[in-house]
């Protein structure tokens, strides 16, 4: 059984987010990864591009499928894992640690508020699974 | 409603994850797919492919009938020997891409795509004239595809009689594991050397605990088709279809015009090559970073103009490079010609290349 740590929010689109003050660094799910397959490709915004909660952010392939990521909050794009980009496997191996992908400078903090929290969000996975 | 095969119970127990492919619950993967392409490529896999369906022509007028319906020359195929073909209609569009296993001149053993078992089955039942019987036989056999370096040792040691002496494409009825009635053929979809068995459906699970106790690590679709396209073997569906001759896609090799007696599409598809080919299936690789999939638009260099379509993409396990297939504009289809492939509304620059993309020199490369 995948860990979610508490410290951590998640969408229903299974992405999680770390918050640390006004700053979210952002990933998929060790659920997602599992869906997905082998991720062979990753494409990210650039430095200070401007996301929106639950607007496409980029894009993971696995070696069958294009799925589309999905910010969790609003705000400016202030990191960027390029490592990740030129090695996606890094996905594969450690979606919640090596696979973080961009930190976002959040600009409507109250969005944290329409996360899900570990419980909810292993909640909805076991709903899936039935 | 969905079929299974007679090896669902071991791909479960193997852990795959299953998803439904031309009718049928697959396995999709078991551990992974790159690791298990590797597999394939550096030692051996095993492939459950009892979707695959089988029909048979036979009577004094079988070889008669067959040559009637596919594009290749069976009169140059021997007893014991198989044949890569296709089935084409009147208009020369691709009905199904096939393996004809030469029994005898009275018996022919044909595989057919999954998806195109009833299709196949009704057109040669409607061809085949009357000194020949056409027999549905798919649901009669499960078939397996043990492929990789280390395959062909492994199989022949499964096998009575051995069957190591065979040449690529040739076959012959053995007992597998135990299981009498089977035809092992030397042919494959992997690029690699290797087997495929066909056996009774009661027999599948014995031959498939043989093979795996042996080596063979289990492979599911994933691996089957990024194998397969790496050394830009065509799949139904994608490359291949009704509205594409066979000479569009590449496979003017199987396509015998000449053979005594002609076949259905003949006609043609020889006008269509009097005429000169307006678009052909070309492989490429993507310079630009993406991957093409099944069905983006491609344009010329700086046009803002689909001349064409990706019918195969994948990012290639060996070389690391996304690679795919794609119709192009005769005159676009010249090795190194550059175009562009639209990747979510963004044009990403490709170049035509030659296929396969891996060969076995480029696989010892670091």
């Amino acid at each position: 059984m995948a860990d979610y740590p508490e410290s951590m929010k998640y969408t229903k689109e299974h992405e999680w987010a770390r918050i640390s003050g006004k700053s979210a660094t952002v990933g998929i799910t060790e659920f997602a990864k599992d869906q997905l397959g082998d991720v062979v490709y990753l494409e990210l915004p650039e430095l200070g591009a401007e996301v929106k909660r639950g607007e496409p952010f980029g894009v993971v392939e696995s070696t069958k499928a294009v799925s589309e990521l999905f910010a969790p909050v609003t705000g400016k794009v202030t990191k960027v894992n390029q490592e990740l980009v030129d090695a996606p496997e890094g996905i594969n191996d450690s979606p919640h640690e090596k696979g973080w992908m961009i930190e976002i400078e959040m600009s409507l903090p109250d969005e944290l508020g329409q996360l899900l929290s570990a419980a909810q969000y292993q909640e909805l996975l076991a709903a899936e699974e039935r | 409603m969905t079929q299974r095969t007679p090896l669902y119970p071991s791909h479960l127990a193997a852990g795959a994850r299953m998803v439904e492919f031309a009718g049928f619950e697959m396995p999709v993967q078991y551990q992974g797919v790159l690791e298990e392409h590797a597999a394939v490529r550096n030692q051996a896999g095993i492939f459950d492919v009892s979707h695959m369906g089988e029909v048979v022509l036979q009577g004094p007028g079988a070889l008669q009938a067959a040559q009637r319906l596919v594009t290749n020359d069976l009169s140059k195929c021997k007893d014991g020997q198989a044949q890569y073909s296709a089935l084409c209609n009147e208009r020369g569009g691709v009905i199904d891409d096939v393996i004809v296993y030469r029994f005898s001149a009275e018996r022919l053993f044909v595989c057919v795509n999954a998806s195109r078992r009833e299709k196949d089955f009704d057109w040669m039942l409607a061809h085949a004239g009357e000194r020949a019987s056409v027999r549905q036989q798919s649901d009669e056999w499960a078939q397996m595809a043990v492929q990789g370096p280390a395959a062909p040792g492994l199989v022949d040691r499964l096998c009575e009689p051995r069957v190591r002496d065979l040449a690529y494409y040739h076959f012959r009825e053995a007992t597998v594991a135990g299981v009498s009635g089977c035809i092992v053929a030397r042919t494959g979809y992997t690029g690699e050397d290797g087997f495929e068995v066909f056996c009774p459906p009661d027999g599948a699970r014995r031959i498939w605990d043989a093979a795996v106790a042996a080596g063979a690590q289990p492979c599911g679709l994933g691996a089957r088709d990024s194998l397969r396209l790496e050394v830009a073997y065509r799949l139904y569906g994608n490359d291949l279809d009704e509205e594409h001759t066979p000479l569009e896609a590449g496979l003017g090799w199987i396509v015998k015009l000449d053979k005594p007696g002609g076949f259905i599409g003949a006609d043609a598809l020889r006008r269509q090559k009097a005429e000169g080919l307006k678009r052909k299936l070309i492989g490429f690789k993507l310079s630009g970073k993406g991957i093409a999939r099944h069905g983006y638009p491609v344009r010329p260099e700086g046009v803002e103009k689909h001349v064409g379509e990706v019918t195969s993409g994948t990012m290639s396990p060996t070389l690391k490079e996304p690679i795919g297939l794609a119709y192009l504009p005769a005159e676009m289809s010249r090795e190194g010609t550059r175009f562009e492939v639209e990747i979510r509304d963004r044009p990403v620059a490709a170049q035509v290349v030659k296929t396969p993309f891996v060969t076995k020199e480029a696989q010892k490369k670091p």
